[in-house]
C-alpha cells in the first residue's frame, strides 16, 4: 500500500491524554472520539487533519493510558499513517491491532517538516520526502506483526484460526 | 551449552512457563496462556465488540476473567451508565464470575490482589495500563488495548515480545516519611518516561526487603510511567503474608525468580539515603524534584487515592499527618480509599473520622479524578497535588490545570499547608 499526504508534527512523548482526553471516554463512538482528537495538543489539528493526513513524532508516542479510543480517534480523524522514532508498547499494539499504519524511522522523523508532502510505501518500508528528495528505509517489523498486518488485523487473525476450528 | 541450561531472568522463565518451554530468548515473539483477563467500564465495552467478532460462543474460562467497573463510577454521566451497563450485562450474559459490582468494587488494581486473583507467578494482561501493579507479588502482569483483552478472552491466549530485563538494586535505610512512591518517582527522573520501554523492571535490595506489600504495589504500578513492560518482585515472606490473608496457600503457586547469573540489560545501583521527598511537576512523571527545593507554590486541591496511593498504608500516613487538624480552609482535599475493604478497614481504625473533621471529603472508591473523569475536576489555573500517577496536560480536568504527583506524606501535608510541602 502506498500512501501519499502532507505532514503533521509533534514532539516526543505525545502521551493518551492529549490524543484523546478521558473527558471524551465515555464512549466507543468512533466520530465523537475522532472530534476531540489532539484537543488539547493542538487545538489547529481538526483543521489541519483535512489538509495533512500523516502524523509525524518524535519518541514514545501515544504514551501512557491503554486506551484504544487513542489510535481509533487518531484513525476516524482522518490520519493514514503516522511516522515516529519510537512508540509507547501498547499504544503499539493497538495501532496494529485495529489496522491504523505505523512506521519506526529515526532519521525520518527528525527530518519531516510539518507540510512536507510524504510518500510511504507500507510493502517496501520505503518513505519519500518529496518535498526536500530524501529517501529513507524502515526495518521491516517482525514476521508475527507483518501477519498480523497483512491480515488486516488481531481480530481476523484470531477469527480465521476460530473458522478454522468449527 | 545446552540451551534448556541457559540462565533465565524471572521474566523468561514466567512466559516460558507459559507457552509450555523451558527457555525463550529476549527479542523472540511467544503466543503465552493468561491466568486472567481484566477490563474496566472504559475499555471493556470496546473489548466486548471485539470479542463478539471472534465468532466466540463463550469466554475461555469464567473464572479467569474479571469485569471492574472503577474508572466513571458510579456511573458520572449518562452516556458512562451506559457503558457500565454493557459490562454488567456481558458479565451476566456471559456467567463471568469475576464482576464487581458497585457496593463490592474496589480500584481495580487494588481490588483484585486483595480478592486472591493474583498469584505469583501469574502471568495476566488487562485493558488498563496499571494492570503491571501485580508484579509486587511475583506475578508478570502488563496492560494492553480492548482489542487484545477482547481476543484473550475468546481464546486465552494473547502474544508477548519476551522483553529484557534491568535491574534496580535499592539497598540502605529510606528516609523518613520517603516511601515507595519516592522511590519509583526516583528511579523515573532518573530513567525517564521511555527509560524501560518495552522493558521489564525488576526491584531488588535491601531497601525492597524492607518496604511493605503497599509500597511494593505503588512502585510495579508505575513500571508503566517508565514505559515498561513488567515491575516485578521477588516473592518473600511478606508477599506470602499478603496471598494468604486473600485465603490461599503456598501449594497453588510457584515461585520464580531471575538465575543469578541471569543477563541483564542494565544493573541500576540506587542508595535509598538518595532518596528524598518527591514530586513529579508538571506535565510528565519524569519531570522529578525535590520538594524542598520546590520554592512556593500554592494549591487548590489535594487527591489521596488511586490504583498507586490509595491503600491502607496510604491512608494511615496521610492519617498521621491530617488527625486533630484543619486542612487548608483554600484547598479541596479528596480522599478515596482504593476498595470497600480499605474504606472499612480505614472507618474502624478511625482515619475517616479524622480526616472528615479536619475538613476533608472522603470518597467511595473510585478512579475518578486521577484521569479527570469526576470527583475533583480542576478548573483552569488551577494546581493539585495528587498521589496518583500521571500528571500530562489536562489529566485531571482543564488543559491548563497542573498535577504535581506526590506520595500520601506530601500530600497530607500540603493540604495542611496550602503549599507543596514537607511533613513537619
Amino acid at each position: 500500500m502506498i500512501i501519499k499526504d502532507k505532514a503533521i508534527k509533534y514532539g516526543s512523548n505525545v502521551d493518551t491524554d492529549v490524543i484523546i482526553p478521558a473527558r471524551y471516554l465515555n464512549t466507543i463512538n468512533e466520530k465523537e472520539l475522532a472530534a476531540h482528537c489532539f484537543e488539547d495538543l493542538d487545538k489547529e489539528f481538526a483543521e489541519k487533519v483535512k489538509e495533512s493526513k500523516i502524523v509525524v513524532a518524535a519518541d514514545n508516542f501515544g504514551c501512557g493510558s491503554s486506551r484504544e479510543h487513542a489510535p481509533l480517534a487518531i484513525k476516524a480523524s482522518g490520519v493514514k499513517l503516522i511516522i515516529a522514532k519510537s512508540y509507547a508498547r501498547i499504544f503499539f499494539r493497538n495501532a496494529i491491532n485495529i489496522g491504523l499504519p505505523v512506521i519506526v524511522n529515526e532519521q525520518a522523523a527528525d527530518d519531516i517538516s510539518e507540510g512536507d508532502t510524504i510518500e510511504a510505501d507500507l510493502d517496501k518500508g520505503e518513505i519519500k520526502n518529496i518535498s526536500t528528495g530524501m529517501v529513507y528505509l524502515t526495518k521491516p517489523f517482525p514476521e508475527f506483526i507483518q501477519t498480523l498486518i497483512s491480515k488486516g488485523g488481531y481480530v481476523n487473525y484470531v477469527k480465521d484460526k476460530f473458522d478454522k476450528e468449527n | 551449552m545446552n540451551k534448556n541450561k541457559k540462565s533465565q531472568t524471572a521474566a523468561q522463565k514466567i512466559l516460558a512457563k507459559h507457552c509450555g518451554k523451558e527457555y525463550v530468548e529476549t527479542g523472540e515473539i511467544v503466543n503465552a496462556n493468561v491466568d486472567l483477563v481484566l477490563g474496566n467500564d472504559i475499555t471493556m465495552p470496546l473489548a466486548i465488540e471485539e470479542f463478539k467478532k471472534t465468532g466466540a460462543k463463550s469466554v475461555f474460562d469464567i473464572n479467569k476473567i474479571a469485569i471492574v467497573p472503577d474508572h466513571f463510577t458510579p456511573n458520572k454521566d449518562i452516556k458512562s451508565a451506559q457503558q457500565a451497563k454493557k459490562i454488567r450485562e456481558f458479565a451476566k450474559e456471559y456467567d463471568i464470575k469475576n464482576y464487581f459490582e458497585i457496593g463490592c468494587m474496589g480500584i481495580e488494581h487494588a481490588l483484585i490482589p486483595e480478592k486472591g486473583l493474583v498469584l505469583p507467578g501469574n502471568l495476566i494482561i488487562g485493558a488498563d495500563s496499571h494492570t503491571c501493579t501485580y508484579g509486587a507479588l511475583g506475578a508478570l502482569s502488563t496492560g494492553m488495548g480492548s482489542t487484545d483483552i477482547g481476543m484473550a478472552m475468546a481464546t486465552g491466549r494473547t502474544w508477548f515480545m519476551v522483553p529484557g530485563t534491568i535491574k534496580f538494586n535499592l539497598n540502605g535505610n529510606l528516609k523518613q516519611w520517603v516511601t515507595g512512591k519516592d522511590i519509583i518517582l526516583y528511579i523515573i527522573g532518573k530513567i525517564g518516561v521511555d527509560g524501560a520501554l518495552y522493558k521489564s523492571m525488576e526491584f531488588t535490595g535491601t531497601t525492597i526487603d524492607l518496604i511493605s506489600m503497599d509500597e511494593r504495589f505503588t512502585i510495579a504500578n508505575m513500571a508503566i510511567e517508565a514505559g515498561a513492560k513488567f515491575g516485578f518482585f521477588n516473592v518473600d515472606k511478606k508477599t506470602i503474608d499478603f496471598i494468604e490473608k486473600t485465603g490461599k496457600d503456598k501449594k497453588m503457586f510457584e515461585v520464580y525468580a531471575s538465575d543469578e547469573n541471569a543477563e541483564y540489560d542494565e544493573i541500576i545501583n540506587i542508595a535509598a539515603e538518595e532518596i528524598d521527598l518527591l514530586v513529579a511537576a508538571p506535565h510528565l512523571p519524569s519531570n522529578v524534584k525535590k520538594v524542598k527545593e520546590l520554592g512556593n507554590i500554592k494549591i487548590d486541591q489535594v487527591v489521596i487515592g488511586s490504583c498507586t496511593n490509595g491503600r491502607i498504608e496510604d491512608l494511615r500516613i496521610a492519617n498521621d499527618i491530617i488527625a486533630g487538624k484543619k486542612v487548608n480552609s483554600e484547598v479541596r482535599t479528596i480522599i478515596i480509599p482504593a476498595t470497600q475493604k480499605i474504606y472499612l478497614d480505614a472507618l474502624k481504625a478511625g482515619y475517616i473520622e479524622n480526616f472528615i473533621k479536619a475538613g476533608c471529603v472522603v470518597s467511595t472508591p473510585t478512579c475518578g479524578p486521577c484521569l479527570g473523569g469526576h470527583m475533583g475536576i480542576l478548573a483552569e489555573g488551577e494546581k493539585a497535588v495528587s498521589t496518583t500517577n500521571r500528571n500530562f496536560v489536562g489529566r485531571m480536568g482543564h488543559p491548563e490545570s497542573e498535577v504535581y504527583l506526590a506520595g500520601p506524606a506530601v500530600a497530607a501535608a500540603s493540604a495542611i499547608t496550602g503549599r507543596i510541602s514537607i511533613p513537619e
